[in-house]
């Protein structure tokens, strides 16, 4: 039996626990190999540069590219950065058009709205109720300046995953570059971009039970062969595209966890996708009033967003958080009182966005873990309606939406 | 961000939580915010109408701890008070309390607004004149 106080971690789309087996493959590299990958005149640098190159080796595998295609960054912020920007700035004679969407990650989102200053023109896509895009509207989106789609993989508080087939294909067709922000898919489900046609690729380590501080870029070197202006100067590391000295330890953690993500990420899938549908089944009959949200068919299988009406977020997590991790949409603490922008983006009323979830499961959660938050959701879920009065009025018969509300 | 200790015990166990009849004329109800925004407070008092006084006083809110405690600790102070008395507690009170950072602050003023809001609600019913509105924001 549990023996209280038990923390149970299902916030694995914040960031993943480190692998132990990745831990120990990093630990050398502090002290007994110190060296900088890009020393080459002594064995401290020779031994750096070959966990460098291993751990490119082992990325590329779980890709199916060529190492040389990788280029390591600081994490996925980063390389969303230098993917977009890059691309700009590499291809502004050819046109300023690009593509994106509504429920992008800040990262590409932010850096989008900075390159208007310099010229762009952004075209945000809406999603469906579903979270997913029109392949339609995409189509025909594309003009003659455009030179960049940026579609993020899996999204990271619904793991509803947008149709990328579909979607390479629409940009082979018309000759466009297509970016994919994939931190929350790479080393979870297959993400292959030679197969898909996607020619940029951002992601992060530690999303995928490796380290913090460091992530990567792929960037197509064949047919379309691709570049993109480094926006830091200095060293010339990473083919000119990235200056700085490796995070060797990082980056030998990095390829380790590929490593294991490529051996493990089907059978991971597989039991994680029954844990997460144990825990829906058991939140949703338990409880009334309780919506899934996104696309229940097309979603990453460790990820459930739900909603949880007429109880506020982050509130119901203060009947847990002593025991169970979770993220709510709502964002009680921001001054604008705005809830999740994704949820909101979906068609969600900012009621039911404030009242929302999201639960993500790891390679490490256990089914006795989600057992236990089960119950802990339940007796908040219950506890914070007892307290609400918007619950008891919608008891009572009353029809909320004729409430005469006092905003503020 | 981490709770202070008031808040986190006004929220285990948040004392007045319930419904008073808001038929009976001696029951004022103040309802407050938005589910749109995340919080809706709505704060209940029952006046004994011979000497003015708050006899009871009940909660019930949707919204984040600092919301739920706010209400919680609001009922509190309004019980024994007088209306006079009452339309005196000022959300800076509730801050200081209850130490709320920057951030929930709102939730405060939600409290103060549903007071005044309960009390202008008791004064309408009974006829007579309004006292304090609740403050817009």
């Amino acid at each position: 039996m549990i023996k209280e106080p038990m923390r149970v971690y299902l916030d694995n789309n914040s960031t993943t626990p480190c692998d132990p087996r990745v831990v120990d493959t990093m630990v050398p590299y502090f002290y007994q190999k110190p060296g900088n990958s890009a020393s080459r005149n002594h064995p401290f640098g020779w031994e750096a540069e070959e966990g460098v190159d291993y751990a490119r080796e082992q990325i590329a595998a779980l890709l199916k590219v060529d190492p040389k295609e990788i280029i390591f960054t600081s994490g996925a912020t980063e390389s969303d950065n230098l993917a977009i920007k890059g691309v700009f700035e590499m291809y502004r004679s050819k046109g300023n058009h690009i593509i994106t969407v509504t429920t992008e990650h800040k990262a590409v989102l932010d850096t989008c709205d900075k390159l208007t200053e310099a010229g762009a023109e952004i075209t945000y896509l809406k999603v469906a109720e579903d979270g997913l895009i029109d392949l339609a509207e995409l189509e025909a989106a594309i003009k003659s300046t455009t030179i960049l789609v940026s579609v993020m993989w899996a999204n990271n508080e619904t793991g509803v995953i947008q149709p990328m087939k579909e979607i390479g294909d629409i940009c082979e067709k018309h000759g466009v570059l297509f970016m994919s922000d994939a931190t929350q898919a790479v080393g979870k489900i297959p993400t292959y971009p030679k197969e898909i046609g996607v020619h940029l690729m951002a992601w992060t380590s530690h999303k995928m039970y490796g380290p913090k501080g460091v992530g990567a870029l792929y960037v197509s070197r064949k047919s379309p062969r691709v570049k993109v202006t480094a926006q830091m100067d200095g060293g010339g590391h990473e083919r000119g595209m990235r200056s700085g000295t490796l995070n060797v330890p990082g980056i030998v953690g990095f390829g380790k966890a590929a490593e294991i993500a490529r051996l493990e990420m089907h059978a991971d899938a597989e039991r994680l996708s029954k844990l997460r549908d144990r825990l829906e089944h058991e939140l949703t009959s338990r409880l009334e009033e309780c919506y899934i949200n996104g696309n229940v068919n097309h979603r990453m299988p460790h990820v459930t967003n739900i909603s949880f009406k007429h109880v506020e977020g982050e509130g119901l997590m203060m009947t847990f958080n002593q025991n169970i991790a979770v993220s709510s949409g709502s964002a009680c603490t921001s001054a604008s009182l705005e809830p999740s922008y994704v949820l909101v983006a979906l068609g969600l009323g900012d009621d039911l966005a404030h009242s929302s979830i999201r639960f993500s499961l790891g390679r490490f959660t256990t089914e006795e873990e989600v057992d236990f938050a089960v119950e802990k959701l339940v007796a908040g879920v219950n506890h914070m309606r007892d307290l609400s009065p918007i619950w008891e009025m919608y008891k009572e018969g009353v029809d909320l939406s004729n409430v005469q509300w006092s905003e503020h | 961000m981490a709770y202070s200790e008031k808040v986190l015990e006004h929220f285990q166990h948040p004392k007045n939580v319930g419904t008073l009849d808001k038929s009976k004329t001696t029951v004022g109800t103040g309802l407050v915010g938005a589910p749109e925004c995340g919080d809706v407070m709505r704060l209940q008092i029952e006046v004994d109408p011979s000497t003015q006084t708050i006899i009871d006083a009940k909660f019930k809110t949707f919204g984040c701890g600092s919301a739920i405690a706010s209400s919680s600790l609001a009922t509190e102070w309004l019980k024994g008070k007088t209306i006079e008395q009452a339309l005196t507690i000022d959300n800076m009170d509730i801050v200081e309390e209850l130490a709320l950072p920057p951030v929930k602050i709102h939730c405060s003023v939600l409290a103060e607004d549903a007071i005044k809001g309960a009390i202008a609600d008791y004064q309408s019913k009974i006829g007579i004149a309004v006292t304090a509105m609740a403050a817009a924001h």
